[in-house]
C-alpha cells in the first residue's frame, strides 16, 4: 500500500505539469497511475473517468480525490488533492504577486505557440490506447459521443446518462437473454 | 464579508461545474465578472491566459488568482492571501464531498448489474467526449483571433510529431517542455 508522502508526491507531478487542465492531465495519469505504479488498470481508469465527468468540478481534482480516497482512505484522499491543487495555487500566486506582465513576453508566447498543438496531440494519445481492444461496435458511440459534444454541443451531463441508460437496457435485456 | 462573499461564490462554481475545465469558464465568468463585478471582461480574459501558461486546472487557478486580487482591494497583501485560500479551497470543496460519497457507493455497489451496465455504456462515451475535447481544441466554435491553437502549418508539424511521440511512449511531460523550446525557436528566433 502506497504511503501518504508517495500519493502526495505523484499527484503533485501530475498537478506541476498539466498544462492546459482538465483532459490535458489524461496521458500524465495514464503514466504516473497506469504505467509506472500499477495503482489502477485501464478500464478502472475508464471507470473513473466516467465518475469524475459526472460529478461537478475539476476533472484534476475529482481524479486525484477518487484515486487518493481508493488508496488510503480520506487521508489519502486529503493528500492527492493537496498534491495536485499546491503547484497550481503556488505559482499562480507567485505570478499575482510578482510577475503580472509575463503573458505580454513575446518569447512566453512564443513558448506558448508551440506547446498548444502538443497539448492537443497529447489528448488524443488516451482515445486511441483507451479504445485499444474494444468491441468495433463501440467505436460507434464513440464517434457518436464525440459530435454530439463537440459539434451538436450537447451538454455531457446528457450525452453520460443517454449511454448509461443504453449500457443498463443492453446488460438487463440482451445479456440476460444470451445467457440463458 | 467579502471573503464570505468569495467563498460561496467558489462553492457554487464548484458545484455546478459540470465536464470540468473548459465547461467552467462561463461559469465562473457568471460570477466573478457578472455578478460581483469583482474584475472586468479584460482581466478575466488575462486570467484565463495566465491559467493556459501554467500548470492546474482553470478552475483552481482562477480561485487563486480571484481570491488574491479581490482580497488585495478589500485590505491588502494579507487578505489577497486568505482570500486566495478561501477561493481555492471553496472550488475543490464540492469535489472532495461528492467524489469521496461517489467512490464509496461505487464500491459497495461494484458488482450490481445496473451499475455494471450504466459503466460499460459510459466507458465509450467518455473517450469520445476527450476526443470532443481535442476537436474543440483544433476547431474552436468562435475563437478570437490570435486565441486558435493551431495557427499555421508548423503547428501542424509539431502536432504530429507529438503523436508519433505519444504513440512511442514518450514521456508527455518531456515533450512539453520540447515543445516549449520548439516555439521559442520557430516563433522567435527564427
Amino acid at each position: 500500500m502506497p504511503g501518504l508522502r508517495t500519493i502526495f508526491l505523484s499527484f503533485f507531478r501530475i498537478g506541476l505539469f498539466t498544462f492546459g487542465g482538465g483532459y490535458a492531465m489524461l496521458p500524465l495519469i495514464e503514466r504516473e497511475l497506469i504505467v509506472k505504479r500499477n495503482w489502477i488498470d485501464r478500464t478502472e481508469f475508464l471507470d473513473l473517468l466516467t465518475l469524475a465527468q459526472s460529478v461537478p468540478g475539476p476533472i484534476a481534482v475529482n481524479t486525484s480525490v477518487f484515486v487518493g480516497y481508493r488508496m488510503r482512505g480520506l487521508r489519502g484522499a486529503a493528500a492527492a488533492l493537496l498534491g495536485t491543487v499546491l503547484p497550481s495555487f503556488a505559482i499562480i500566486l507567485a505570478i499575482a504577486l510578482f510577475f503580472a506582465g509575463i503573458r505580454e513576453n513575446p518569447t512566453v508566447d512564443a513558448a506558448f505557440k508551440g506547446m498548444r498543438p502538443v497539448v492537443v496531440a497529447l489528448i488524443i494519445g488516451p482515445v486511441i490506447s483507451l479504445s485499444r481492444g474494444m468491441h468495433p461496435a463501440l467505436y460507434a458511440v464513440i464517434a457518436a459521443s464525440a459530435v454530439a459534444v463537440w459539434h451538436l454541443r450537447w451538454s455531457p451531463v446528457y450525452v453520460l446518462a443517454a449511454a448509461a441508460a443504453c449500457g443498463i437496457a443492453y446488460e438487463l435485456f440482451i445479456e440476460k437473454k444470451r445467457l440463458r | 464579508m467579502i471573503l464570505l462573499q468569495l467563498f460561496l461564490s467558489y462553492l457554487k462554481i464548484g458545484f455546478f461545474g459540470f465536464g470540468g475545465g473548459y465547461a467552467m469558464l462561463s461559469l465562473i465568468q457568471n460570477e466573478v465578472v457578472v455578478q460581483h463585478a469583482w474584475m472586468s471582461n479584460a482581466q478575466f480574459a488575462d486570467i484565463v491566459a495566465v491559467s493556459q501558461i501554467t500548470p492546474g486546472p482553470i478552475a483552481i487557478n482562477s480561485a487563486t488568482y480571484v481570491g488574491y486580487t479581490v482580497g488585495l482591494q478589500a485590505g491588502g497583501t494579507l487578505w489577497g492571501l486568505l482570500g486566495s485560500a478561501i477561493a481555492t479551497f471553496a472550488v475543490c470543496l464540492p469535489s472532495l464531498t461528492l467524489m469521496i460519497l461517489v467512490a464509496r457507493f461505487f464500491m459497495k455497489l461494484k458488482g450490481n448489474r445496473i451499475v455494471e451496465g450504466a459503466m460499460r455504456g459510459m466507458r465509450p462515451a467518455v473517450i469520445g467526449m476527450i476526443a470532443a475535447a481535442a476537436l474543440l481544441l483544433i476547431f474552436p466554435h468562435n475563437a478570437a483571433p490570435g486565441e486558435e491553437n493551431f495557427i499555421d502549418n508548423r503547428s501542424w508539424a509539431l502536432f504530429a510529431a507529438a503523436l508519433l511521440g505519444s504513440w512511442r511512449k514518450v514521456n508527455p511531460i518531456l515533450m512539453i517542455a520540447l515543445s516549449a523550446v520548439a516555439g521559442i525557436v520557430i516563433y522567435r528566433i527564427l
